[in-house]
Formats: structure tokens, sequence, C-alpha cells
């Protein structure tokens, strides 16, 4: 555990506060601009300390999450997509499906939107359980490319199931629901949740099993149990962005869920660290403000397809020089930010006792 | 038409296809025996040939030194590529050599991009026509477009000098030893490096044809041209069992025919002929493997290659054991 | 000659050599013994390039070695049969054979040697277009050891050549040990069969848990009790 529990919880704390403040700030300042990056920040954190539960935690890699993101995204706008547009977008929806009505509002809350982002998540899960138990057995890279396969899949099963989803035309006409706050509540609740998990007897189990490819497999039942809760939770993480996700940009098509944001968000995750929690916020942090300053140069250049380049880079230098990445599955010592604010709090030593 | 001369015409359509993947498989399939890595980059190898043979032609640049060209830059590209993203990596788990075969597929493709850019081009750009392989090829009652034909003779071809490098010269041998045991490969003497060089070139010579005969079938290359066959080709690899080479060209073959079967079975209720088959087939074809779901033809080849990694990781051809501990 | 100085090996982190010392003079045969993980395979995969030391010096006839890749250590004249054969099952016997010499560009040497072995191992002569894989336990140690051969070895690192076979079969392999001595050819012997070991070394050294601790004569080796103790099954 990073610092002491009493100097650990107060500098998380001046942590958080900080992070309201920052949040109410923007709010405030009504910049769009600055507004959609820290919204989508927000969801690339999220994405990022997901995945690294399922991937940098048990050694798992999977490809695939994005396949759960993509599900999350059009579960939950078809259950809140309102009943006009419903008739007018999805003519074709199974009775049950066509008269659902998530666009609830209690007072200002779209208690609707809430509903629909957790049956998502709860049906990705389930979803997440049978595919996690048919790939657990499988060892190294063979999950990885089983994972792939299923993101494949999901794309091409969305891109056909027309009468679900649209096809590959875009699904469009999302209420949009998501906003900062939405965002950063889920935000932290993702962290607080994989934190839990790290530093339980479950975490500690999936950290021990990380290096043991080939002894792992012989001990069965034992390793799949925390593989697989990893696994789950994550996927329901991952969902859950999906459902924010499609309600801050109220229109997507399958494409969007595929390889390319699958490997933006590895490279986040696998620069701020594989097996941190604190890794998975920086990352995208630091992925983020080179991206954004890439695409000034891109189009004050015309050069596109820099960001991606710099990127791939920045990835292939990171894994052969820092293959841990900036913190290994080390955490940012909280308790640190608290001892530094306060330098004047000095612990009283008991005297040395004389022993004769 | 008949339903023997459309199970030829097909028949021909899984071999020229197979031959295709067959070249990519193999060139993957010799990369991870000796390495144990997934080149995902592999397809980006077929690109950048598409692309220099394009350029090269449209800018007036006469068949043989195009082609020559092609060849030349694709191997540069491939060891410029091993040198820098690859070798200092060697030691590192197989999970990250993967993804820096990701990262590195994405350098390539927008720098195919960047390239179109450059050349004011857009980003979808036609590929020149070849003359030579224009047109069509008639036997009997059958026309075979000249590409596939081509491509399934010339496939042939190289498969079987690739056999023969294999099987008798000591360079082919040591990479046979270095597929099997690298370390012992190592005690011999063999300079581990050299071979895996040697894997790499070869797979980006094979790789570049494959990408010239798939430019010319689809008509128009862009960046992103080799993700779908890199795909497929790792699929045939597995099913061939991974690591083998002779696994790796039935697997691109059985692929092929897997294919055109998933395509043609679907679509048979609508082609039958009414009058010599049975109104029940017909109706069963009808129901039940409607031509719709062709689309779910690649979805179909996944999940046979889930199945096989869970029930037979060594593949169909390959050993079942993966003693992946070295 | 070849001179072992102070060498620290590790596997990852885990330290599996501290600071070993040995020295092979030309035409010995020297003997290392010691029980299961006392690190005497890593001794010879140090020597032969496997892996690289920490700390400390390989020195071959003058020559610094230590960070030499494999292949280069091989044309040296030093070559390793490694511990459980790892022959190429899915190559023939000939082709084996035919690797052992990729380092040895003297065509015909390499056929005249090829038939040295065959009449050294006549039940390889019979097999010679079968797969490793189908060989018996003792024949692949004998493939094993004619492969090595192939690389016209000055000094023959043999890394536990009895391992896994009968103990007939454990005689003839050390009857053949005597004879690659005797044609000048200087052994590093690694043996968990410390008796025949002793018998044929000239000298011996025995490890403990990644460490030196004994080193003498093979005779000398031989009647001491410590040694007697642990590695020879008590009174002889």
């Amino acid at each position: 555990m990073a610092g002491t529990g009493k100097a650990q919880r107060n500098g998380t704390l001046i942590v958080l506060g900080a992070l309201v403040i920052f949040l109410i700030g923007l709010n405030l300042s009504g910049s769009d601009f600055w507004q959609s990056i820290v919204i989508n920040l927000g969801m690339y954190i999220i994405l990022s300390v997901a995945l690294n539960l399922s991937n940098g935690f048990t050694g798992v890699f999977s490809l695939g999450h994005i396949g759960f993101m993509a599900l999350g995204a059009y579960i939950s706008a078809i259950l809140t997509l309102p009943l006009s547009q419903k008739a007018l977008y999805l003519p074709h929806l199974p009775a049950w499906l066509g008269v659902t009505h998530f666009d609830l509002l209690v007072g200002a809350f779209p208690l609707g939107f809430l509903a629909a982002t957790l049956i998502a998540g709860l049906v990705v899960t389930l979803v997440a359980l049978i595919v996690g138990l048919v790939l657990m057995r499988l060892s190294g890279t063979f999950v990885s490319l089983a994972t792939l396969g299923f993101l494949v899949i999901v794309r091409i099963v969305l891109i056909n199931a027309n009468d679900f989803t649209r096809g590959s035309r875009t699904f469009s006409n999302v209420t949009q629901y998501t906003d900062l706050w939405w965002v950063y509540a889920w935000l932290l609740i993702t962290v607080y949740v994989v934190w839990r998990i790290k530093f339980s007897p479950y975490g500690r189990s999936m950290f021990a099993q990380r290096e043991d490819g080939v002894a792992a497999q012989s001990v069965g039942i034992v390793i799949m149990r925390p593989r697989l809760l990893a696994f789950c939770v994550s996927a329901f993480f991952t969902a859950v962005v999906g459902a924010l996700w499609a309600h801050y940009l109220t229109s997507f098509s399958p494409n969007a869920f595929y390889f390319d944001l699958a490997f933006s968000v590895i490279t986040m995750m696998v620069v701020g660290g594989m097996g941190s929690v604190t890794g998975s916020i920086i990352g995208p942090i630091l992925v983020t403000i080179i991206s954004e300053s890439m695409r000034r140069v891109e189009d004050a250049t015309q050069l596109y397809g820099i960001t991606q380049i710099v990127l791939a880079v920045l990835f292939i230098l990171v894994i052969i020089f820092r293959p841990g990445g900036l913190l290994g599955d080390r955490e940012i010592n909280f308790a640190a930010i608290w001892t530094r604010l306060r330098p004047n709090r000095v612990e009283v030593e008991p005297k040395p006792q004389n022993v004769k | 038409m008949s339903l023997p001369l459309y199970a030829l015409q097909q028949l021909i359509n899984a071999l020229s296809i197979g031959s295709l993947y067959a070249l990519m498989a193999v060139g993957l399939a010799m990369v991870f025996g000796i390495l144990r890595l997934i080149n995902f980059a592999h397809g980006d190898m077929m690109m950048v040939a598409a692309y220099i043979a394009a350029f090269s032609l449209l800018a007036g640049i006469p068949l043989p030194l195009a082609l020559a060209m092609m060849v030349i830059g694709t191997v540069l590209v491939t060891l410029v590529m091993e040198r820098v993203a690859y070798r200092p990596i060697r030691t590192a788990p197989q999970v990250a050599a993967l993804l820096t075969s990701f990262a590195v597929g994405q350098i390539l493709e927008n720098s195919a991009l960047l390239a179109s850019r450059f050349a004011r081009k857009p980003e979808q750009i036609a590929f020149p026509g070849i003359d030579f392989l224009r047109g069509v090829v008639t036997i009997g009652a059958v026309t075979i477009p000249k590409v596939n034909v081509v491509s399934l003779a010339l496939g042939i071809i190289l498969l079987i000098l690739l056999s023969l490098f294999v099987t008798r010269t000591t360079l082919g041998l040591s990479m046979r030893a270095a597929a099997e045991d690298l370390q012992a490969a190592q005690l011999m003497g063999i300079d581990t490096n050299r071979v895996i060089v040697t894997a790499f070139v070869i797979g980006a010579i094979l790789a570049s044809v494959a990408g010239l005969l798939y430019a010319v079938q689809a008509g128009t290359i862009n960046p992103i041209m080799g993700f779908s066959p890199v795909l497929k080709a790792f699929i045939a690899a597995v099913i061939g069992g991974f690591g083998s080479i002779s696994g790796a060209i039935v697997g691109g073959f059985a692929l092929g025919l897997l294919e055109v079967l998933l395509t043609a079975i679907p679509g048979l209720g609508d082609i039958l002929p009414a009058a010599t088959t049975s109104p029940g087939v017909i109706s069963f074809f009808k129901t039940y493997l409607p031509s719709s779901l062709t689309s779910y033809r690649d979805a179909f080849v996944f999940v046979i290659l889930i199945l096989l990694l869970l029930v037979r990781p060594g593949g169909i051809l390959g050993t079942t054991d993966r003693d992946n501990t070295r | 000659m070849l001179q072992v100085e102070g060498i620290d090996v590790y596997y990852n982190k885990s330290q599996a050599l501290q600071s070993v010392s040995l020295t092979v003079n030309d035409g010995e045969l020297v003997t290392l013994i010691g029980s299961n993980g006392a690190g005497k395979s890593t001794t010879l995969r140090t020597i032969s390039g496997l892996l690289r030391p920490k700390q400390g010096s390989i020195t071959y006839n003058g020559q610094r070695v230590e960070a030499l890749p494999p292949h280069e250590i091989v044309k040296l004249g030093i070559v390793h049969c490694p511990e459980g054969r790892r022959l190429f099952g899915h190559l023939t016997v000939t082709e084996n054979l035919r690797l052992g010499a990729v380092s040895q560009h003297d065509r015909a040497l390499n056929e005249r040697t090829r038939g040295e072995v065959f009449d050294l191992f006549p039940r390889l002569k019979e097999r010679a277009n079968q797969s490793a894989s189908t060989l018996s336990g003792g024949e692949q140690q004998m493939l094993a050891i004619g492969r090595a051969l192939m690389a016209q070895p000055k000094l023959l690192l043999l890394d536990e050549p009895s391992l896994g076979l009968a103990p007939l079969l454990v005689e003839s392999v050390f009857a053949i040990i005597r004879r690659i001595k005797a044609r000048g050819v200087t052994i590093l012997l690694v043996e968990q069969n410390a008796f025949q070991a002793l018998e044929v070394a000239d000298r011996g050294y025995v490890m403990e848990t990644g460490r030196i601790i004994l080193a003498d004569s093979a005779s000398a080796l031989r009647a001491n009790p410590q040694v007697e103790q642990a590695y020879l099954g008590g009174a002889v």
C-alpha cells in the first residue's frame, strides 16, 4: 500500500478536492473545446484502468475489449432512443424492445440513462463471462489472438444485425446525456473498484500469477477465478464507457470500435504502466497531450497521419527501453502528497530505551 | 449455370485465393517458427509492395524494373523493421512483440497515407493496369480471370522453390533447425541473426508478390489493404499448425476452400437448378442457408479459428507439443 | 586451455552461480559433479555463450570469450553437447549430423568425420534417414555426441550424457567418452553419475548451490569421504 493510512487518506482527499474544483471551474468556463478534451480524457482513463485490470494485473492480454465497448454503446443507445426515433430508425426491432422507454427523467436526472447504462453493463458482463470461460484456458499469445477474433466477430455481428443496429450505417439521434459529471463520477467509481481489487487477496494472487506461465496452467480452477473476475469487471466498466461515449457523440457506427481505438487504449495503458492504477491515469493524460499537440501540427502542415506515427513510435520506444511503462506496477504515493504539504508535522519518536 | 461448372469455377477461385493466403501465411509461419513472433505488420508488407509498384508504374517506369523495385523496396523496409523494432525486443514476452508489430503496422500505414498526400493522390488509389494480367482465360465453358490463373501458377512455383530451398540448402536446414530449437541451433554454430533475417526477407519477397496480385485483383490500393489479408494469413497459419511451413501452405489453401465454401453454399439455394434438384433440397438451402449468411462468413472463419486454438493449438498438421518455454 | 575465473551468473533476479572458477588443460578430462540444481549445466551454458556472466571472465587459449555469441564460440572449437540432448526431432539423423557440421567448411573433412561417426555408432548408420524423434534414448545420446563431433571440437562440453539411460548403455557412453579422449579432445564433463565420471576423469570439481566446494584430482575425490557420502552412495 502506498503510505500509512491517515496520510494516504488525506493525500487522496486533497487530490480529489483539486479534481472537483478543476471540474467546476471547467464547467463554469463554458469552453466547449476544453470540456470535450477533458470528457474524452475521462473516458480514455476509464478504458485504460479497466483494461489494466484484465491485461496488466493478470497478464492475460485481451486485445478485444473494445468489442465490449461497442456492445455497451449499442445496447444502451437502443434502449434510450425515444419511442418516436425507434419507430423511424429501427422499424424492425422486435416488439419488446420497440416499446422500451428509457428516456425517463426523474426531475432533471436522466434515470433512464443510468438504467440503460447499467443494463448494458450487466448484459456485456454476462457476455464477458461466457467468453472468459471459453478463452481463459488459453495462454499467452493465444488468448490475445482469440480476443482479437472476438473483436472482429463483434464488429461483423454489429454490421449484419441490421434490425438492431442499422448495420454499417451511422446510428444517430442518440440523446446527449453524457457530461463532465457523468464521466468523472464513473471514473471515480472505476478507479475505486479497481484499486480495491488490486489491494485485495484476489488482487495479490492475480499479480502472483502474472509471471507464472506454465505453472499457472497446471493449477486450473484456482487461477481461473481471479482471471475471470478481472476480465468480467473490466468488461463491465468498458461497456459503461461505451454507453457514455454513445451518449456523448450521439452518433456512431461499428467502424469506430475497431483496431485503431483498441491500439490507442493499449498504448495509453502500456505507457502508464501495466499493473498500475494511477499509471492508467497518467498514461492517457500523457498520450492525450501528445496527440492533441500533434493534431495542431497536422492541421498546420496538412501532414495527416503524423499523430499515429508519433504515438506508434512512442509505443515502440516504451516497449524497448521501459517495458514496465512509466510507473511499472507501483502507484503514485498519495501519502507523500500529504506529507509534502504539511512539512511542519514532526513525528514524535519514543525515546529509545536503554537496555541493560 | 450447371452445378458441376459452378463447382469447378468456385474450386479454381478457391485455389487462386488460397495460393495468395498460402504465400502470406508462409511468411508469417517462418518468422513465428523461429522467433515465436506474430508479425501483424506482415500485411503492411504487402501494402508497401503494392504502393511501390503503383507509384513506380504511375511514374512511367517500365514493368520489369517496377517489379524489381517493388521486391527490393519491400525487403529493405523489412530489414529496417527487423533491426530497429524487433531485434531489441527478442527477449521480451510474446505479447510485447505482438503489440510492437501492431505499432510498426501503424507506422507503415500512416507513412503510406503521407506518401499519397505528397504525391497528391487520394487515399484510395486505382492500381495501374498490367496488360499481362488483364482479361480472362476460357477453358471449355469455364471463364477464369487471367490474374487468378497467374496467382495460382506463381504461388505454386514460389512455394515449390521455397520448399527446395528449405530442404536442400544448408541455410534452409539451419532455418528448420532454428524453428525447432533456437538454442540448440546456436550451439551448432548457426548465426541466429542471419537465419532470422533470412526468414524475414523470404517472407517479404512472398508478401510482395502476394501484394501485387492482390492489388491487381482488387483494382485499388489503400493504406489498410493489408489488414484483412494478414488476419486471414494468420488463420491459415494456425490451421496448418503455427510454425510449420508445409502447414501454412496447406492452411492457406484450406482457408481459400473454406471461404469459398462458406460463400458458395449459402447461395446454393438460389442457383440449384430447379429442374434436376428436388424441391425439398432447394427449400432447405433457402431456409437454413440463405445467401444473406454470406456476410457472416468472416465471423464464422474467426469462430473456427478460436475453436482450433482451443482444441488443437498445434493445428491440423502441427504437433501437439506446444513447448513455448525456451 | 580453458580458464573460468570468478563468474557470477543470474537467471533474472536469482543468482545461479557465485564466483565459480575452474581450469581445463589441453588433453584433460575434467568432470563437474554435484546434485541437481547445483549449477553444473549453468556453468557449461555460460562457457558456450548461451548465458552471459554478470561478473568474471572466461578465457580460452588466451582469448576472452565470455561476451561472445554462441556461434563464435563454436568456431573457436568449444562445442557444447547440451543436457537432454536437444536433438532436432523433426529432422533426420543425417540432417542432424549435417547441422553439427554447419560451422565447418571443409567438405571433404565433413564427409570423413561423418564416416567416422557412423563407424563409432553403427546403429546411427542404420537409421540414417529416420527422424531423430524415432530413436531410442541410447541412440539419441549417440546422435547428440556424434553431432557434437561433427563440429571438430577441441574442447567438448558434455552435459549429463548418461541421463535417463539404462546401466548397459551408460557403460557404452562412457566407453565412447574414453575413445574421444584418446583422440586428443579435451573434455569438460558434467555428470550426475559421479562414480563413472570420476573413473574416467583426470580431475574433478564438486559444485553445490552455485559454488565450487571441492577441487582435486579424480583419484583424490574418489577417496574423499565427503564425496563418498554425498555422491557415491556411502562406502564404495
